[in-house]
């Protein structure tokens, strides 16, 4: 075993109160599947948590390169978390890509636990280094355990008769034991869920189970003369209540689910496979028995398509997809806006433009989504700040979806779909219904029947085909009003257009709150989507150093609160960080003209705490903090994250 | 057929308050009269029928038939239509498309809709042009078509719908044309098919591409120039006088004459409409030193699928679980007590 900080001062003296871990290895070293399991642990252990997994787009890219390397990052503690943490505390590398690539990562005086059995001369040329940095003292600033994981894994698990190379595909569960052990964690979830997993090949469930306990003895040794140490997280304290840990792509699913049942009626989700949006058509194919049809259409523009058709027919239809597919199926959404049919369109952002960054996550479909269309097409536009709030908003756009007879985007992002967090198990007796009532009878005088009357929301009648009396036409020609005839008369567009537009404007929208801070002051920082933690971190800080500084985050992008203006203008500076070249904040300029300022990334990265709070430092120099920093009172009560109490 | 119950109509039934409004003499409106025509004869009931189309002259029929009908966009009929009838099966589907809105922007879906084998009926007006966008060269147009787009004549070689929906997987497969009175016949069959039906139509468009079909569909001399399918019974044209018979050594279709009717003798095949292999050489039969093979060119049904989409959602969903609250509480779950902490 070599360790180069035996000098150093013990990390970990005292138990801290959040702990950041990365695992990272080859794309087909299985990291992504440790990463999930030690979340489970983590979550059973009571801890809160937020994760973010970061993977190449490629499937099996050439092993040991550089672009391989797949990670998985976890920020936990006894605390609330609201971000899968700035630097990672503990940095497991198992080969040296890995290393390399997440090194700069890492905090000073972090932990490498480094697998030497893969740093060979042929894996150190492939991650393009000269000299094994295991050996060079290029780590010095670092503690560092380095052992060889797979001759211990091989050993492990030589009771049972595998290859080599099925014995070294045992690797991720020697070095999950070895955090399961590190973080005082029970094996036996890990067990079971192995035996499941391998329900019909025991060997390999065994010598998995061989190669986790391995791992975990491996620690109680490793105690006694190195650099690791067992470290207990306390649980979280949390509200009262059943917990689970979820994904932005099943609190979607889930979400839509309990949406269509609030609606009554059975759903339709059409979709077409694309990153990172598929695992929404995963989940919902599995839930047949709630009324659920998936149907995984020839295309993008077929999956609409199908999903209008079904919502014409008298279901909820819903699609899927990320950037360049919602651009492919623009048209239809078109389509949808002019005949005034329900639909939740889901988008699961990526970097683009293009194909772009398939599995890095983006906010920058915003103007897509408000403004993306040709004609005048508006359509409500709700994002998503968290996987939990992914579900309350998926629900959302259900409602609006029927209750106002049109089209509605959920904006999503790879960080969300993948990302995990516990999740408080909501009743779902306590969700307002909102059932939908098809016209069974013509509503016009005489008997006439007006498929486009509107009604107190600005929405026409939903007209299921198969009722007797009530056949009628629609299509993507300008119609007449109440008639819904063909109409192509100047008066009549002027008139059809501004109802289509203040149909939408009308969709009732809770006011803006101020998740953290004052109603009014210095700055206010405003954000959407999946910058709501680091975002909410980065204000609760500088508002501890006693600065004027409020945290606004914005679900519904349009319509807009029709507070938001002013809000906006009770302060001094308004910033918007977003993970584009400053969509958001375009949109907020033009419709309040406030002097709103950008703080953009597009690195296919989250934003880090750190350097939003520098950001916001700028706005304060040369102005002392309210003496001392007093104790800032967090307004915990509207977060949506139910887990957590700040202490 | 499509409906258990046959309902009472006639074809004043299914006409519109809507003004028809294609150009004076255009096939589309002799195809309409004999859709209309043919909706009392199969006792469809107009609310239970639904139209869908997607851009084109063509795409305009929703709006002439009283029953349910979507205009929607080019091409994307056929996905429109499966989400329709997988929503609601009981709904008698009806798809109208053009040659250009069917194979060229919509070929994809054509090709799919073919394949997953929906049950509906799908009318593509082949009429080798684009009319609407006043007179461009289609998929369908012969070799050296001139039109705006192709002012030199058009270079590519045009796809054939019926030999396209065969290759696709179509069940069913018929062709008719605009003002030809057996149009019904063939619609008929096409609606008592469980599956996708495809059935072309060739229409006279009368402004940009008119009488391209004039010399099969011209009632003089059609006998010589129309071999009308029927199943069970030779493939005889020219009043009998010739028919259709198989060259074994070439593996081939030819035209044999036919002797004092002894059309046995003459080695005329007999139409089968389930021999797929025959099918495929009589939509590739090509016009000119053969008849235009109209009719019922190919009927063998198989499951359609929105009976399997039901049947494998019947089968997931026997015996599940369908409480929200445990769906919610899926996998693995810890509970806090009230004192804050992990129990």
């Amino acid at each position: 075993m070599a360790t180069t900080a035996a000098d150093r001062p013990q990390q970990h003296a005292e138990a801290p109160d959040s702990v950041v871990v990365r695992f990272a290895g080859d794309s087909g070293d299985g990291m992504q599947l440790t990463g999930g399991q030690f979340t489970l642990s983590t979550a059973l252990a009571g801890n809160d948590l937020a994760t973010f997994p970061d993977f190449p787009a490629e499937i099996r890219a050439p092993q040991g390169t550089l672009f391989g390397v797949s990670a998985f990052q976890i920020n936990f503690g006894s605390r609330e978390i609201n971000t899968a943490g700035d630097a990672p505390d503990v940095l497991v590398a198992m080969n040296p890509a890995a290393l390399k690539v997440n090194l700069a990562a890492l905090k000073p005086g972090g932990l490498i636990i480094a697998d030497t059995g893969e740093f060979t001369r042929r894996n150190l040329e492939k991650a393009r280094y000269e000299a094994s940095p295991l050996d060079d003292g290029s780590l010095a600033k670092w503690q560092v355990l380095a052992f060889d994981i797979s001759a211990q894994t091989i050993e492990a698990v030589k009771p049972f008769g595998l290859g080599n190379k099925d014995a070294l595909r045992c690797k991720n569960m020697w070095t999950l034991g070895l955090a399961l052990w590190m973080f005082d964690r029970p094996r036996e979830p890990l067990h079971e869920w192995l035996r499941a997993k391998f329900r019909t090949k025991p060997e390999l469930a065994d010598a998995n189970i061989a190669a986790l306990d391995a791992g975990h003895a491996y620690g109680e040794t490793a105690e006694l003369s190195g650099p690791l140490r067992k470290l207990h997280i306390d649980p979280v304290e949390s509200a009262p209540g059943l917990y689970r840990t979820i994904t932005g792509a099943e609190a979607v699913s889930l979400g839509l689910v309990a949406g269509a049942q609030l609606a009554d009626l059975p759903m339709f989700f059409g979709g077409y496979p694309i990153t990172p949006a598929s695992s929404i058509l995963h989940h919902l194919a599995r839930l047949k028995e709630f009324g659920v049809t998936t149907f995984q259409a020839e295309d993008e523009i077929a999956a609409i398509c199908a999903a209008i058709g079904a919502s014409w027919a008298g279901q909820l239809g819903v699609t899927s997809s990320s950037g360049p597919g919602i651009a492919l199926k623009t048209e239809a959404m078109g389509l949808a806006i002019m005949t005034e049919l329900p639909l939740v369109i889901v988008n699961s952002q990526r970097g683009g433009p293009s194909t772009g960054l398939p599995t890095k996550t983006e906010q920058s479909d915003l103007y897509q989504a408000v403004y993306g269309r040709n004609g005048d097409a508006p359509l409500p536009v709700i994002a998503a700040r968290s996987p939990g709030d992914a579900f309350e908003c998926a629900i959302e756009a259900c409602r609006i979806a029927v209750q106002y007879m049109t089209p509605v985007m959920l904006l999503t992002d790879g960080y969300i779909a993948n990302a995990a967090e516990p999740w408080k198990v909501p009743d779902p007796a306590g969700f307002e219904p909102f059932p939908v009532s098809f016209l069974k009878e013509a509503n016009g005088p005489d008997g006439a029947l007006l498929p486009y009357k509107r009604d107190a929301n600005g929405a026409r009648p939903w007209i299921r085909p198969g009722t007797p009396g009530l056949m009628h036409r629609i299509g993507g020609i300008e119609k007449a009003q109440d008639t819904g005839h063909i109409d192509y008369s100047p008066d009549n567009h002027q008139a059809m257009t501004d109802a289509r537009l203040n149909k939408v404007l009308g969709v009732a929208v809770p006011d803006q709150d101020v998740c953290l801070g004052e109603t009014t002051g210095r700055l206010a920082v405003v954000g959407w989507g999946s910058t709501y933690g680091p975002i909410h971190q980065a204000v609760r800080r500088t508002r501890a150093s006693g600065h004027s500084v409020s945290h606004i985050h914005v679900r519904h992008i349009w319509p807009l609160p029709a507070n938001l203006g002013d809000l906006l203008r009770g302060f001094d500076k308004v910033l918007v960080p977003e993970m584009n070249t400053g969509q958001f904040k375009t949109l907020l300029r033009d419709q309040y003209l406030v002097d709103a300022q950008p703080l953009t990334k597009t690195s296919g990265q989250p934003f880090q705490i750190a350097e939003l709070e520098a950001a916001i430092a700028t706005y304060f120099d040369g102005i002392a903090g309210d003496a001392g920093g007093e104790t800032v009172e967090p307004n915990d009560q509207q977060l949506p994250n139910p887990v957590g109490v700040e202490q | 057929m499509n409906a258990p119950v046959k309902f009472e109509t006639t074809l004043k039934d299914w006409e519109t308050d809507q003004e028809v409004r294609w150009c004076p003499g255009c096939g589309d409106y002799a195809i309409l009269k004999a859709v209309q025509r043919t909706m009392p004869m199969i006792g469809a009931d107009p609310a239970k029928t639904v139209f869908i189309s997607g851009i084109g002259c063509s795409s305009r029929f929703p709006y002439y038939m009283e029953t349910y009908g979507f205009h929607t966009i080019h091409g994307r009929a056929p996905a429109f239509a499966t989400g329709a009838k997988l929503a609601n099966p009981e709904l008698d589907v009806w798809l109208v498309t053009g040659d250009g809105d069917g194979l060229s922007i919509g070929g994809n879906h054509m090709l799919h809709v073919l394949r997953r084998n929906v049950n509906m009926q799908i009318m593509l007006f082949n009429n080798e042009i684009y009319g609407l966008t006043k007179g461009q060269y289609s998929p369908t147009s012969r070799v050296g078509t001139k039109s705006p787009s192709t002012p030199i004549g058009s270079v590519d070689r045009p796809a054939s719908p019926a030999a396209f929906a065969l290759g696709a997987g179509a069940r069913f497969v018929g062709r008719g044309f605009d003002v030809s009175k057996h149009l019904p016949e063939v619609l008929i069959a096409a609606h008592a098919h469980q599956g996708a039906a495809f059935v072309e139509i060739f229409q006279n468009c009368i402004v940009y591409n008119k009488d391209v079909f004039e010399d099969f569909a011209a009632p003089k001399g059609a006998e010589d120039r129309q071999l009308w399918l029927k199943h069970g019974e030779p493939m005889l044209f020219a009043n009998g006088t010739k028919g259709i018979g198989l060259d074994r050594e070439r593996l081939c279709l030819t035209v044999v004459d036919v002797i004092d009717g002894d059309w046995q003798a003459a080695g005329v095949l007999v139409h089968d409409v389930a021999n797929r292999a025959v099918a495929h050489m009589l939509v590739e039969m090509p016009f000119g030193p053969f008849p235009m093979a109209l009719g019922v060119l190919y009927d063998d049904p198989r499951p359609t699928y929105e009976s399997a989409v039901a049947e494998e959602k019947g089968k997931a969903s026997e015996g599940k679980d369908t409480s929200l609250a445990r769906l919610f509480a899926k996998g693995q779950t810890w509970t806090v007590e009230a004192a804050g902490h992990p129990a």
